[in-house]
């Protein structure tokens, strides 16, 4: 089947038999993937996928993305299914989100018409359950939380970089398809963040700054300057602590997006704080490493940087999303306090900008059994399972005047990035 | 005239018009609108060329990469990277060739396993071009691709 297929990496003799189609013809194109693509890292051998489960990019049943879908089936036909269970990113539609007739008319009938297939096709291929949807699967309420030294087999940027840098797993920046056939194969080619070097910090960031950064700027400013490097961040503990709590783990999960989307991050070390750097110190910096100093003038030039992609810059914002990725529970307990407080303060009982929260089914499921519910309920903001990034990825939403907190959500699309202080005060005032 | 030896990731030849980033290039923000309204003929006739859909790229933001010779050090941005190259290449809406300066990432790397594997076509794929390769070269110059990675830009 491949036997004239010419690779450099040690396969096991198991590993050289599936690809020579001891397990069908599907299969071996499987392996054949992974062997090139471990081939371009000069990888020299594929290790075993050690993590319980697996999570996938790709939740949005889009009718362009016609060609993984027929790839998807051809996985099926060939019964090359997921040897582990996989969670998967938020979905792409919620009625529970604003929308008008136009959008849903676009939603349903063009866009993401084979959503229902598409969600089918993944429960086939090994999909946890239906409440799997959700970029933060690493949260205590989904489930899907590896353990430190565990090799994954997942793709979506921000879960990546989190499970390396947070958690001490062992994930490459794998794309959508590839993290599916890892966890098919149960094997991934051995290279980068895998390997004690790849881990390794090639840049010193020396934070700087008179109070606490804000994560998704501070994230922002060095995933733009290191790219896909490594960096070991220093002087960030001095605002964080040195324990990984639940609030640190929420700032961490923020920033980590926002370098793995403005760059190519897929690890980053804390200084005192994330496991690694607890360990091993500055024994993870290399030699001649580059240093990168972020005060509070340099936070400043990099938000005034995003470009505004409005039509009208001075456009009063029709919609407001936060969680981007999904909030955690203490996120969504903090601005339901924080929201319900400045309204008070400012005369208001419901927000002036439609806003949406967004979190995963499970961290949705046990803040609505807490009395925050109704909380949060009344001050007019919508918590939804959405992913806001799909949500926005459609000319009609182009046209909208968008806010986030999220610079992730800023990247791929038209909103307008405030910071989490700016976001509460614009949405609990009186539009004027 | 400039010859320049790289590694062949997907061997091919071609011979196509330079499109050059110089930044990162976001892979998802870049092809988001020509993917998925570069069929829709009310919307989508600013995509007909699969424009360049980033905005925080500077060098490639709105211009055609359709057929072109996309010259760059890296892809960056989300994980559907790979799987958003193989449907622009299954779909017919990629550059001829991708030329990186640097070693591939593997977002792209699997970009390209996944089209050579699973693609009719797949596109032309080199990497370690060099710095020198990105500094000459400038949108508009003329590519040769040949099969064991030799970049000439003339």
């Amino acid at each position: 089947m491949n036997e004239n297929f010419n690779y450099k990496m040690k396969l096991t003799d198991e590993q050289a038999a599936i690809l020579n189609g001891s397990k069908g013809e599907t299969m071996a194109k499987v392996m054949k993937t992974l062997v090139l693509y471990g081939d371009a890292f000069n990888a020299e051998k594929m290790v075993p996928v050690t993590s319980e489960k697996g999570h996938l990019v790709t939740s949005f049943g889009l009718k362009v993305m016609k060609p993984v879908h027929d790839l998807m089936d051809a996985l099926i036909e060939g019964g090359a299914l997921s040897a582990q269970k996989f969670s998967v990113d938020p979905k792409p539609l919620d009625p529970n989100v604003p929308s008008d007739f136009l959008k849903n008319f676009v939603f349903n009938k063009f866009m993401y018409s084979v959503q229902d297939k598409y969600d089918a096709q993944l429960e086939k291929l090994g999909l946890i359950d239906k409440n799997s949807y959700t970029c933060t699967c690493y949260m205590d309420e989904v489930g899907n939380k590896p353990n430190k030294g565990d090799v994954l087999s997942w793709a979506e940027s921000s879960a990546v970089v989190y499970a390396n840098s947070v958690l001490g797993a062992k994930c490459n920046r794998n794309s959508g398809i590839i993290e599916l056939f890892g966890s098919i194969v149960g094997c991934v080619p051995y290279f980068g963040l895998l390997t004690d070097e790849g881990r390794k910090a090639t840049w010193v960031v020396e934070v700087k700054t008179s109070k606490k950064p804000e994560a998704q700027i501070l994230g922002s400013a060095i995933g733009m300057k290191v790219m896909e490097d490594v960096p070991y961040v220093k002087g960030l503990d001095k605002w964080l602590g040195t324990e990984l709590d639940g609030d640190t783990c929420a700032y961490l999960k923020d920033f980590g997006a926002a370098t793995a989307s403005n760059g190519a991050v897929g690890l980053y070390h804390i200084e005192n704080l994330t496991p690694e750097a607890v360990e091993q110190g500055e024994d993870l910096v290399v030699d001649g490493a580059k240093t990168y100093v972020i005060d509070d003038a340099e936070l400043e030039r990099v938000k005034a940087s995003y470009p505004v992609m409005w039509k009208d810059k001075n456009a009063a914002p029709k919609l407001c999303f936060v969680g981007c990725p999904h909030l955690s529970f203490n996120q969504l307990v903090e601005w339901t306090e924080n929201v319900s407080a400045e309204l008070k303060k400012n005369g208001l009982k419901k927000v002036s900008v439609p806003t949406v929260f967004t979190a995963a089914p499970g961290v949705i499921e046990k803040f609505n059994a807490t009395p925050f519910a109704a909380k949060l309920k009344a001050t007019g903001v919508v918590l939804s399972y959405i992913c806001p990034l799909m949500y926005m990825n459609n000319p009609l939403a182009k046209s909208m005047a968008v806010i986030t907190n999220s610079n992730k959500l800023r990247t791929y699309t038209t909103s307008r990035y405030y910071t989490s202080d700016e976001i509460l005060s614009i949405i609990t005032k009186e539009v004027k | 005239m400039k010859q320049f030896k790289g590694r062949p990731v997907v061997a091919g030849k071609c011979t196509a018009p330079a499109l050059v980033s110089h930044g990162g290039f976001n892979t998802l923000a870049s092809f988001q609108g020509a993917l998925q309204f570069g069929d829709l003929p009310i919307i989508g006739n600013k995509y007909k060329q699969t424009e360049c859909d980033d905005q925080n790229n500077k060098d490639l933001y709105r211009k055609p990469m359709l057929n072109k010779a996309l010259c760059l050090p890296q892809t960056i941005g989300s994980t559907t990277g790979g799987m958003i190259l193989y449907c622009a290449n299954v779909l017919g809406k990629c550059p001829s060739c991708l030329l990186f300066s640097e070693h591939i990432d593997s977002l792209a790397a699997a970009g390209a396993a996944i089209s050579a594997v699973w693609s009719e076509s797949p596109m032309p794929v080199v990497d370690c071009l060099g710095q020198e390769f990105l500094d000459y070269v400038k949108d508009g110059m003329t590519i040769d691709v040949a099969e064991d990675g030799t970049v000439t830009v003339r």
